[in-house]
């Protein structure tokens, strides 16, 4: 049994918004899963879902299967157990989520005590335990969050969600605000957590280096659907999907002189989940669009050994073409928008 | 408009800048930029990189003149930097400002006209106000033009709205522009369309700019020239190929170790920049050196150096440039 399984998760806001729009992922412990995508796409949504932190309102289906148990059946009472204990989440901007009033070692003593875990003494040393295992020191539990640094508060937030040892942590955003330094020693204390400690590992981000370096499997979402998932340096390094090709192309690789003076990106901008385009919904943006993509919807489909993607070019090109996204031609110039709004554009201007 | 002829005088030039805030009750004073010179010629692209806190946006600050220095000057065409209100108006029609979040920097309650034209009538353009307003987003690469005028940033997306803020910059026809962490805060897929945005700029229009930053890959992208900045100092500048492909200051070595991809060991610098109101003796950074603490300092015969000679302050030109004893031992 995976440690998490999601099966044809569905997310509709109350405005018409649909943002997750049939998910498949699987999670084993002891495993490390990015899920990369650009805001928008639904990959905060699939998180809120996965412990049904979503508003009133939002409309969810599907399954979201926890250690075989299914979240969404849950009653309440099972819901706020499993939430910090079963599964816990790493928000982005700990400068927001955390308590300005209250001492750091009080936040997060707090889902100790309220899982009935430890006395309040208790819960007290627990919380110095778990600081020194971020790497700060037990007696900074007596700090106000303003009194830390970005970093220090990331790694505190890193301590409230092992509080309960978890056995799946979802790190949304964890390092998106921190400087690359700071990054990096977020990103090494999050591996050797998970390494030490066997818990499966759910990481989302917009930066796909980030997560191919992190992480074991890859999946790229695009307007509420993942669009290629696979193993993550694969993923990254020859993705199969156009839109996982730019993602992964956005970032440069410093030395590459194919990006020097030449920033890759992609003409227009991520779609309006309350108006997504016909067909296959990345088609807009497409640079290999065929025309059969402004109306067929695509699926994952087989693209290598555990290795996935949605789109209509893979099998046609045959397995030699390295991806379907190398010619460029017919795109409009790069820095170019040629019209206003968040709706589909015409593929010719 | 300046034709993009590489010249060798500055266009902008920093010299010996230091801005000190003061400390809060007998504290000691903040040294934010701690002796920076830095040229910024007609045409370039310079890229100002470090992490938070290290001084680099009170540099382009006070490039703007935004911040007087407390020590040094600026000098914009061959003349220093007047601090009156009507020599620094004249001068921000010259310099002009892209900042970080478009979201925030445009008022949410003023049409995308209005926001491009607000230059122009604060500087009371005598010409066609609507035919700059439109040369100005078209070069933006927001065309057909007309069709953004009466639209609210609301409407737009976050790509388009920071393509907006470069129109309300590029619309007084500025020498330079200085973009704070012009893509931060843009999704991946667009952050390629404003920095070749920004290249088009400069050669089409011969624009300089100053790109202030923590991302190396956008100093690969689009910078000629790379100054690195630790804790108020310039401690390694030059050409970007030399200094990302070849670093040579410990500080921006270990900066690019630690970017996904990059071949080696990455060198994880433990702790945080100290604070710039007490900037270690000797080498700023030798508290924190992996050069040092491994020992090769002391082999280079130069450890004594490193903690109590500082290693002085890099000249602003093009020259490939280290403030380190070691690597200049090498």
């Amino acid at each position: 049994m995976s440690l998490l399984e999601v099966r044809g998760l569905t997310v509709t806001y109350a405005g018409g918004a649909a943002a997750v729009r049939g998910v498949d992922l699987r999670l084993e412990a002891g495993q490390k899963l990015g899920i990369a995508g650009e805001s928008g796409c639904g990959k905060s949504t699939l998180a809120l879902a996965l412990l049904r932190l979503l508003p009133a309102g939002a409309r969810v289906g599907g399954e979201i299967l926890l250690d075989g148990e299914d979240v969404l059946a849950m009653k309440w009472g099972r819901v706020r157990a499993v939430r910090w204990a079963g599964a816990s989440i790493v928000f982005q901007g700990a400068m927001h989520s955390l308590n300005p009033v209250h001492r750091i070692g009080d936040q997060i003593a707090e889902p100790v005590l309220l899982h009935g875990r430890a006395t309040a003494a208790g819960a007290r040393r627990r919380a110095g335990e778990l600081l020194e295992q971020v790497g700060l020191p037990a007696a900074r539990a007596s700090a106000y969050p303003h009194e830390l640094s970005g970093g220090q508060r990331q790694r505190v937030m890193i301590a409230m969600a092992l509080a309960c040892d978890p056995r799946l942590i979802v790190a949304d955003e964890p390092t998106t605000a921190l400087d690359v330094m700071i990054q990096a020693q977020i990103l090494r204390l999050i591996e050797q957590l998970v390494a030490d400690q066997d818990v499966g590992l759910m990481m989302i981000s917009h930066d796909l280096a980030v997560l191919a370096d992190t992480c074991d499997r890859l999946a790229v979402m695009y307007a509420g659907r993942v669009v290629e998932e696979g193993p993550a340096a694969q993923v990254h390094e020859d993705a199969r999907h156009p839109y996982a090709r730019a993602l992964s192309d956005a970032f440069p690789r410093i030395g590459d002189p194919s990006s020097r003076f030449a920033p890759r990106g992609l003409p227009g901008d991520p779609p309006d989940p309350s108006a997504l385009p016909s067909g296959c919904t990345f088609h807009p943006r497409c640079p290999v669009a065929l025309d059969s993509c402004t109306t067929e919807d695509q699926h994952l489909r087989e693209a290598g050994t555990a290795w996935r993607a949605a789109c209509v070019r893979i099998g046609r090109d045959g397995p030699d073409d390295a991806g379907p996204a190398r010619p460029r031609e017919g795109v409009p110039s790069p820095g170019e928008t040629t019209g206003p709004g968040k709706e589909a554009r015409p593929r010719t201007p | 408009m300046t034709p993009s002829t590489p010249s060798t005088t500055a266009l902008l030039r920093a010299h010996r800048v230091h801005v000190a805030f003061p400390g809060r009750r007998g504290a000691p004073d903040a040294r934010a930029v701690d002796g920076v010179d830095l040229d910024i010629r007609r045409g370039e692209i310079v890229a100002l990189v470090g992490e938070s806190g290290c001084g680099k946006t009170t540099l382009a600050r006070t490039l703007l003149g935004l911040v007087a220095p407390t020590e040094g000057g600026v000098t914009f065409d061959g003349r220093p930097l007047e601090y009156s209100g009507r020599s620094l108006k004249a001068y921000r029609k010259r310099v002009q400002l892209v900042l970080q979040d478009p979201s925030g920097s445009l008022n949410p309650r003023h049409t995308v006209y209005d926001a491009v034209a607000e230059g122009l009538r604060i500087h009371g353009h005598r010409g066609d106000e609507q035919a700059a307003v439109a040369g100005a987003l078209s070069r933006a690469g927001l065309r057909p033009p007309e069709r953004f005028f009466l639209r609210h940033p609301h409407e737009l997306s976050g790509g388009q709205r920071q393509r907006v803020v470069i129109a309300g910059a590029l619309v007084l026809e500025p020498e330079l522009l200085v973009a704070d962490e012009p893509v931060a805060s843009l999704d991946a897929s667009v952050r390629g369309e404003i920095l070749a945005l920004l290249l088009r700029l400069r050669d089409d229009l011969g624009l300089s700019a100053l790109v202030v930053t923590h991302d190396l890959g956008l100093a690969w992208n689009i910078a000629d020239r790379v100054a690195v900045m630790y804790l108020g100092r310039i401690v390694e500048t030059g050409p970007v190929e030399q200094v990302l492909t070849a670093p040579r200051h410990p500080y921006t070595q270990a900066l690019l170790s630690v970017l996904p991809e990059a071949p080696g060991d990455p060198v994880v610098l433990t702790g945080e920049p100290p604070d710039p109101s007490r900037v270690p003796s000797g080498c700023r950074f030798h508290a924190r050196c992996q050069i040092l603490a491994g020992g090769e300092a002391e082999r280079a015969g130069v450890a004594e150096a490193c903690r109590t000679r500082d290693p002085g302050v890099l000249t602003g030109d093009d020259t490939a440039q280290v403030a380190c004893h070691w690597a200049a031992a090498r």
